[in-house]
């Protein structure tokens, strides 16, 4: 099972300096992946937390929203770990698909690359094989079906138990 | 004799489907006197239980038995199992629809005659007249609530709809206005107005928006003489040695095939389940399936040329707010071939949640480009076109080679490819669109291409001779004198308009004239 949890206390400053890697905004400690401000953390059970850690920061080059913090995108990946708890071929996959955007970054990894257009350049590479599809088709639902995303996107969702929009501002608009 | 009906009772008229053909069809027959069994394969689900959800009521209400692609379409390469968007449920495709209702024009209905042999294209003449439906169409308006007929307000004017109105100013069309729509301006038929909601795709919650769900089916089953029995997925239609079909063969709730007999079939599975149904009724003395003697069963798939704009402008627009299709600019309908295509389009309006905006808005899109345009959405207006694509026999809803469905059926496989007509016009309607947007200040726009085919026409068409299509005037196939088809793939062409209102047309003559054929003991 793929948990996400909030505050996850106990990582000390020092295991944070000790475990960080350059140039990776996310920590990885034991099987779980950390956001640096320790608001969230992920633990993985099928997936090598490494992996799982790259897929976030590529599901973000994928749809890249600046203002979004990452919490969003690793909620949006959580299902490649539990998908590749039960099925062999999807985790071989995953893994294949990080290990080989990793060979073509160098030396550090896809995560070590710190200029986004470095790796955007990479992903042009790969746009069309499987991994790279699968990840993206995934994301377009996974990413922006959440719906403590959409108001980031101005998007209000159900309508019905508020009574529609008839007084809602359906016709509101002023600039034109 | 009343509801329900027993499976030996081979008196009844049955009709495989409950949408727009199949329910009003179903109604129509029923106040006649007539005793009806309508075969639904979805489920009953009340307008109470639709979903304010774009994903969450794609699962309640879509068709997604599996279907394959092929052609040069982009939805083949994009949603290569999806080629259509469409209901799988009691109401069919009303459930979900916008609720644009036009009439088709007159010299839609001779397009041979008008737009003239058009290379690599399958045109033909309707064998019915805009004269010979006129008083159909009106009993349609009236039946369906249709805005800015029968004495009915149009509605109010949303967001988006505001941009358009402003736009089409601007640029010179004359005819812009907020649609003739199957919406409740006002109470009316026993359901209340439109709430601007924003979900019409998603089923009314209301019911202010016409559906055969909650007027036609329940109207029907009032009198007594109207069965719908859901969860009943038609199998195959047999027939006798005459050659005369005499019973359906469904999947109940359970799975168990059961057959009903039936005096009358009529099919209206819309235009993929249709053909497919006639094809896999196959027999030694039908090898081409049912009512196929002219080869075209399953042919001439038109889906509307479709495409839309969308546009991004420096304030908020909220365009989800309100009806989806809010508006409509009707002047680019006209054949004016000096456009370089033949056939014209409508103009209407289009708003998608966050989710299908994602999904839709540039399929296989990614990078800054993509998101930066996702980040634009409470500021985007939007569009869709609605125009005459070209017949062609190469379009087709085919019987997959090897995939079969879980009854053992062979599944459906839909083939289409633009037309140079239809690439033209679509072309010519990006361009309209985005000068339409640009002229009141748009600062960035899309070509959306093309979703999975919420309108499917053509499959079954009607003709005047036998050899050039597969039912005559009535809907009647010519090959098997009780075999109707009642749904869209009777079109001969698509026209340049939303074609709801013409299905139910259709539905209301054909319940005549089954009435009358049944009453002189023809059929």
């Amino acid at each position: 099972m793929t948990t996400i949890y909030e505050q996850r206390p106990g990582l000390s400053r020092r295991e944070l300096l000790k475990r960080g890697t350059i140039g990776a905004a996310l920590i990885i400690s034991g099987r779980a992946v950390i956001s640096p401000d320790k608001a969230w953390g992920m633990e993985t059970t099928a997936l090598k937390p490494e992996t799982m850690a790259t897929l976030i920061k590529l599901a973000r080059d994928i749809y890249p929203h600046d203002t979004v913090a990452d919490r969003f995108y690793a909620i949006a990946v959580k299902g490649h770990d539990t998908k590749a708890g039960t099925d062999a071929a999807h985790k071989e996959l995953i893994e294949a698909g990080i290990a080989d955007l990793d060979k073509r970054a160098g030396e550090g990894g896809y995560r070590g690359l710190g200029w986004e257009d470095d790796r955007v350049k990479i992903l042009h590479d790969i746009e069309s094989t499987p991994f790279f599809q699968a990840v993206r088709g995934d994301l377009v639902v996974s990413f922006y079906n959440q719906k403590e995303l959409w108001s980031h996107f101005g998007y209000e969702g159900e309508s019905y138990s508020k009574g529609g929009y008839i007084t809602r501002g359906f016709d509101d608009i002023e600039w034109l | 004799m009343a509801a329900p009906y027993d499976l030996n009772d081979g008196s009844v008229v049955v009709i495989i489907g409950s949408g727009a053909g199949g329910g009003t069809l179903g109604n129509e027959l029923a106040q006649k006197g007539i005793d009806v069994v309508v075969l639904e394969a979805g489920a009953r689900i009340e307008h109470e239980d639709f979903i304010n959800d774009e994903w969450d009521s794609f699962s309640q209400l879509a068709w997604l038995d599996h279907r394959t692609t092929g052609g040069g379409w982009r939805v083949s390469k994009d949603f290569p199992n999806l080629p259509a968007w469409i209901v799988k449920a009691v109401g069919g495709t009303t459930t979900h629809w916008a609720g644009a209702s036009l009439r088709f024009q007159e010299h839609e209905f001779k397009t041979l005659t008008n737009y003239g042999k058009v290379e690599g294209a399958n045109l033909l003449d309707w064998p019915v007249t805009l004269a010979e439906l006129e008083p159909y169409y009106a009993k349609a308006e009236d039946k369906m609530g249709v805005t800015r007929t029968n004495g009915i307000e149009g509605l109010p004017g949303n967001n988006n709809f505001k941009i358009l109105k402003a736009g089409a100013d601007k640029v010179g069309y004359k005819e812009c206005h907020t649609g003739n729509m199957a919406i409740n301006s006002a109470d009316r038929d026993d359901r209340m107005s439109c709430q601007q909601t924003g979900f019409c795709f998603q089923g009314c919650k209301w019911g202010a928006k016409w559906s055969t769900l909650y007027t036609e089916i329940p109207k029907g089953e009032a009198t007594g003489r109207l069965e719908v029995r859901p969860n009943s997925h038609v199998v195959k239609i047999e027939h006798d040695d005459s050659g005369k079909v005499t019973a359906v063969v469904y999947a109940d709730k359970d799975g168990k095939l059961q057959s009903q007999k039936a005096r009358i079939i009529c099919v209206a599975g819309n235009s993929i389940e249709s053909p497919r149904l006639l094809l896999n009724s196959a027999s030694s003395k039908y090898p081409d399936g049912l009512a196929n003697s002219s080869g075209q069963v399953g042919k001439n798939y038109m889906r509307h040329t479709t495409g839309s704009v969308y546009a991004v402008f420096e304030k908020p627009v909220h365009f989800y707010r309100g009806t989806t299709m809010a508006g409509i600019v009707r002047d680019e309908a006209k054949h004016d071939p000096s456009r370089g295509f033949v056939g014209g389009y409508e103009l209407e309006t289009l708003a998608l949640g966050v989710p299908f905006m994602a999904a839709f808005l540039d399929p296989g899109g990614w990078g800054r480009p993509f998101a930066s345009a996702m980040d634009s959405y409470a500021n985007m207006a939007g569009l869709w076109i609605v125009g005459e694509d070209m017949p062609q026999e190469q379009n087709a809803v085919k019987l997959h080679g090897e995939l079969k469905d879980k009854y053992g059926m062979p599944i459906p496989d839909v083939w289409f490819t633009d037309h140079p007509n239809d690439t033209a016009m679509r072309n010519h309607a990006y361009k309209q669109g985005e000068s339409l947007y640009a002229a009141v200040g748009a600062t960035r726009s899309f070509p959306t291409p093309p979703y999975p085919s919420t309108h499917n026409l053509g499959t079954n068409r009607m003709s005047e001779k036998a050899q050039d299509g597969v039912v005559n005037k009535w809907g009647q196939t010519h090959d098997i004198k009780n075999l109707f088809v009642s749904d869209g793939s009777q079109f001969t062409t698509g026209a340049a308009e939303n074609p709801t209102l013409t299905i139910v047309t259709l539905a209301i003559r054909q319940a005549d004239y089954i009435a009358k054929e049944m009453g002189a003991g023809s059929i």
